[in-house]
């Protein structure tokens, strides 16, 4: 039982979804370095752990529910969390970002 | 008069949240997960004092599907604005949208919409005249961002929330 | 039998790895300590995909749980971080 037990019919989907999944997050991370100032930088993890996340998430849902042949989708829980912390997160830090800016 | 909802929210979230937790749809799981959820509400019902009464949950949908094509969409447009970062800074800006919503259920939603889609955060609320200040992260049309947040996503959550 | 679906698994793999040393390099390099935040808020992203990944890898379930743990650690973290930067302590009386 390992990832090339997957049938073709979740293999390829799957694959498909974690090359765009990996590319998405890597570019989101590469905005942290290539924008200069903070207020940009803000922006650039959103992709990572939106569409990233999202893409790698569906993707562990295709290959764990071709292996076990039945629906597997726990992973939805953690596509829940993430959807609802992060811009919890990134609120908090933007409003700490103006604070700290004015005082 | 407040309509009643047509499903209580919490209970059922967690219910489902405990099927999900332990990947089973058993008897004993149903139960074991009705009785918690119904704890867990009936606990928590003293902390949260303002339930939220969602309403006409087909708009919901519409509105899910919007936010989606949004989040792929503004996906592309900010990596293409990293890759081309090295001739071309973003300019970023705040700018403030006056809102017409007052309910506190609709704007927590409507915040984790803005700044769950890439390109846009929330950079704070003023209760008292009701004004949204958004960060962007290209700011060069500024009535395209009044028109996106105010009749894509505030109308709908209005007419789910009010 | 088929190599697609582990050969991309190995591609994303890397993506994640890449994308937790831009963040790492964040993390040290930062100008400001919101900079830093932001670049943990990251790193913990990035470390559950990666976890997530060995999981479809191996075609284990087990993973799933380490990586529900770590995005919900991780949110507190960062999150009471935050917190602390905008108000100068976690929990207020």
């Amino acid at each position: 039982m390992s990832a090339s037990d997957v049938p073709l019919w979740a293999a390829l989907p799957a694959a498909f979804l974690l090359v765009c999944g990996g590319l998405l997050t890597v570019i989101g991370s590469l905005g942290l370095l290539r924008l200069r100032e903070f207020y940009a930088r803000i922006h650039a993890p959103t992709m990572g752990s939106t569409l990233g996340a999202g893409c790698v998430l569906i993707a562990s849902m295709l290959a764990s529910s071709a292996l076990a042949e039945r629906p597997v989708i726990h992973e939805l829980l953690i596509t829940v969390l993430i959807l609802i912390t992060s811009p919890v997160t990134a609120m908090l830090l933007m409003r700490a970002a103006m604070f700290r800016s004015k005082s | 008069m407040k309509l009643r909802p047509l499903i209580p929210v919490l209970p059922v979230f967690l219910l489902a949240m405990w099927l999900l937790l332990n990947d089973s749809v058993s008897p004993g799981h149903l139960v074991l997960g009705a009785v918690f959820a119904l704890l867990v509400t009936v606990a928590i019902a003293r902390l949260r004092p303002l339930p939220a009464w969602p309403r006409r949950l087909y708009v919901a949908i519409g509105l899910i599907f919007h936010v989606l094509i949004d989040i792929v969409r503004s996906n592309l447009a900010v990596g293409r604005i990293i890759l081309g970062a090295s001739r071309y800074q973003p300019t970023v800006g705040f700018m403030k949208i006056p809102l017409d919503m007052r309910d506190p259920h609709g704007l927590a939603m409507l915040a984790v919409i803005i700044t769950g889609t890439p390109g846009t955060v929330w950079a704070g609320h003023d209760a008292e005249n009701n004004v949204l200040t958004l960060h962007v992260l290209d700011l060069k049309d500024e009535a395209a961002w009044v028109r996106t947040v105010k009749q894509r996503y505030e109308r709908p959550l209005m007419e789910i929330f009010e | 039998m088929n190599v697609i679906l582990p050969w991309a698994v190995h591609f994303a793999l890397a993506c994640f790895v890449l994308a937790m040393i831009f963040a790492l390099i964040r993390l040290l390099r930062g100008p400001a300590a919101q900079d830093r935040v932001l670049a943990f808020d990251t790193l913990y992203i990035n470390g559950m995909l990666t976890i997530l990944m060995l999981g479809i890898g191996a075609g284990s379930a087990l993973y799933f749980d380490i990586a529900l743990l770590i995005a919900l650690f991780g949110f507190v973290g960062s999150t009471a971080l935050a917190k602390f930067l905008l108000r100068g302590e976690v929990i207020e009386p």
